[in-house]
């Protein structure tokens, strides 16, 4: 099954990768560990989980502005979230995703957190602000094409991983 | 948001990668705030420059921005940085670190940024104009503009007072616009302030009372510079307050806020640590020539006792010029340390063990970062107690 949301595009770039779902506002300083992509603000929801090729979704940033660059090593890395959703984004964490070309939506027409669940996979379209979510099922929950197969349906391609 | 031809093109990558992300990310501060255009800045106060906070995150960042040959095109002063440029060494600071702070520095002299490394720009040449419109990060510094110099600036991050300065412009929402800037709340002071410390605990008071305000401080007294800058660093400490009023009458009946004794000692009891204090620090925001000259007269011909340290911090432009000053400071036992402050140097590194400040947001931050002990202190403890 198939879900298209729209949203608004705030880092303008496109990603794909499966949703992990927090409730709580995120510190990328503090909060994860830039070396591995893991979650290490032990307060947090999703505390040792990582957040690797992901599609990471939360209300929205807090904390210091170093989370901005904290989000660019995560890309130098190659340990970064495939995009970021969150219900309304503030400066720190856009300026991480424009820094690190990450895409980045926010005010979506449906609450991201109470409807978008841990394991969906998600095509994140910062351009157009779009985000198309495809639900795991038996039928789906082994398709290793769908990521090529949803890809090559995108007009843009680029930024698409 | 709207956007002109040109900067459309810097939009698209016309001017290269390093304007295309400048704007790419000043169009997504207007976009999230809903501003309208961007509009032309006179200066930028850049935040963020410490190898201690932003670490080598930011100092990779940082130094291949400054490669993309990214130039900053107004005005453009740097906060302080995570060492003395000169005397590190005396400070504990270890080779390594100070090759990743001066990394640091470089990716911004590179940039065209004056390497001021002070959080008080007004004091080294940084004066907007009344009315002007400014990009400035670093909460103490935006506040004394707002208020003080009649400037106009948001409460801008590091990153986003670079791109800033590096377009010369930012997006035209909040305390760019005037309707933004009326009080919306009277604060009424019932109680005498004298020193900097007694305006320090206002400020903070009001911003843990009111944190998301614009207060009319009703019948302030007894103020200078020096006083308006303790006040403006710890309002944007406990709050995020990033404007008050103080002068002139205002037109419209405000909700009310009346701040007494008792009020502030509360503040004065948060801020407190028990054990004694081994390190005095002097200068967040950075003293003023006139703070200097002032502590320099109350110390001449005594002598620190032995196992305490008094350290004051300034600019390096303060420092140059009070420097006669500075001697008679050295000579009773202080020191005096210019371009970062005990904020944002590891102060862990003094090997002292309880830092004790006039400052609100001084103590506020050693003690929630540091790993030292914090305290309060008036200024005439400081010289009747630690003195012989």
């Amino acid at each position: 099954m198939e879900f298209i949301y729209k949203g608004r595009g705030i880092s303008k770039f496109i990603g794909e990768g499966e949703a992990i779902v927090s409730k709580k506002p995120f510190s990328f300083f503090g909060g994860v560990d830039p070396k591995t992509g893991i979650i290490i603000d032990k307060n947090h929801d999703l505390y040792g989980e990582s957040i690797v090729g992901k599609v990471f979704i939360f209300p929205k940033g807090k904390g210091s502005t170093v989370g901005s660059y904290i989000i660019y090593q995560l890309k130098k890395n190659k340990k970064h979230p495939s995009a970021i959703i969150n219900k309304e984004s503030e400066p720190i964490i856009a300026i991480g995703c424009i820094i690190a070309e990450i895409p980045l939506v926010d005010k979506l027409e449906v609450d991201p957190i109470s409807n978008i669940k841990n394991g969906d996979y998600l095509i994140v379209d910062g351009i157009n602000g779009i985000v198309r979510r495809i639900i795991k099922n038996e039928a789906m929950g082994n398709d290793k094409r769908s990521s090529s197969w949803l890809c090559s349906h995108i007009e843009n391609r680029k930024g698409c991983y | 948001m709207y956007l002109t031809k040109e900067e459309e093109k810097m939009l698209d990558g016309e001017y290269g990668l390093a304007i295309q992300k400048a704007i790419q990310i000043l169009v997504a501060i207007g976009d999230i705030f809903e501003a309208e255009y961007l509009i032309n800045i006179e200066s930028a106060q850049i935040s963020g420059v410490s190898y201690y906070n932003i670490g080598d995150a930011g100092l990779e960042f940082l130094e291949e921005f400054s490669n993309l040959n990214a130039k900053v095109v107004v005005k453009s002063t740097l906060n302080p940085c995570g060492m003395d440029l000169d005397r590190w060494r005396e400070m504990g600071i270890d080779q390594e670190y100070y090759e990743k702070q001066m990394r640091i520095i470089k990716a911004f002299e590179k940039m065209g940024v004056e390497i001021t490394c002070t959080c008080t720009p007004y004091f080294v040449g940084n004066i907007p104009r009344s009315g002007s419109h400014i990009a400035w990060s670093e909460s103490s510094a935006v506040v004394f503009a707002n208020s003080v110099l009649n400037a106009k600036t948001n409460r801008e991050g590091g990153p986003s007072a670079l791109a800033s300065a590096i377009i010369g412009k930012t997006p035209y929402y909040g305390l760019h616009k005037d309707e933004n800037r009326l009080p919306n709340f009277l604060v009424k002071i019932e109680t005498n302030l004298k020193t900097n410390l007694d305006f320090s605990l206002l400020g903070y008071t009001i911003g843990r009372l009111i944190p998301s305000s614009i207060p009319y401080i009703y019948g302030l007294k007894n103020y200078d510079v020096d006083k308006l800058k303790a006040l403006s660093a710890a309002l944007a400490t406990s709050g995020n307050i990033s404007m008050f009023h103080f002068k002139g009458k205002i037109k419209d009946k405000l909700e009310k806020l009346t701040i007494d004794k008792k009020e502030l000692e509360i503040s004065r009891e948060m801020l407190s640590m028990n054990g004694e204090p081994d390190l005095i620090c002097i200068g967040c925001p950075h003293c003023s020539y006139n703070e200097i000259l002032y502590l320099a007269k109350a110390v001449k011909k005594k002598k620190l006792k032995k196992n305490y340290g008094l350290w004051i911090w300034t600019s390096k432009g303060v420092f140059l010029r009070a420097y006669k000053h500075v001697k008679i400071l050295e000579n009773a036992g202080c020191k005096v340390f210019k371009d970062t402050c005990m904020v944002v140097y590891p102060i862990k590194l003094s090997g002292y063990k309880h830092m004790a400040s006039n400052s609100c947001k001084a103590v506020n931050y050693v003690a929630s970062i540091s790993g030292l002990k914090a305290s309060l202190i008036e200024l005439s403890d400081v010289f009747s107690k630690f003195f012989e």
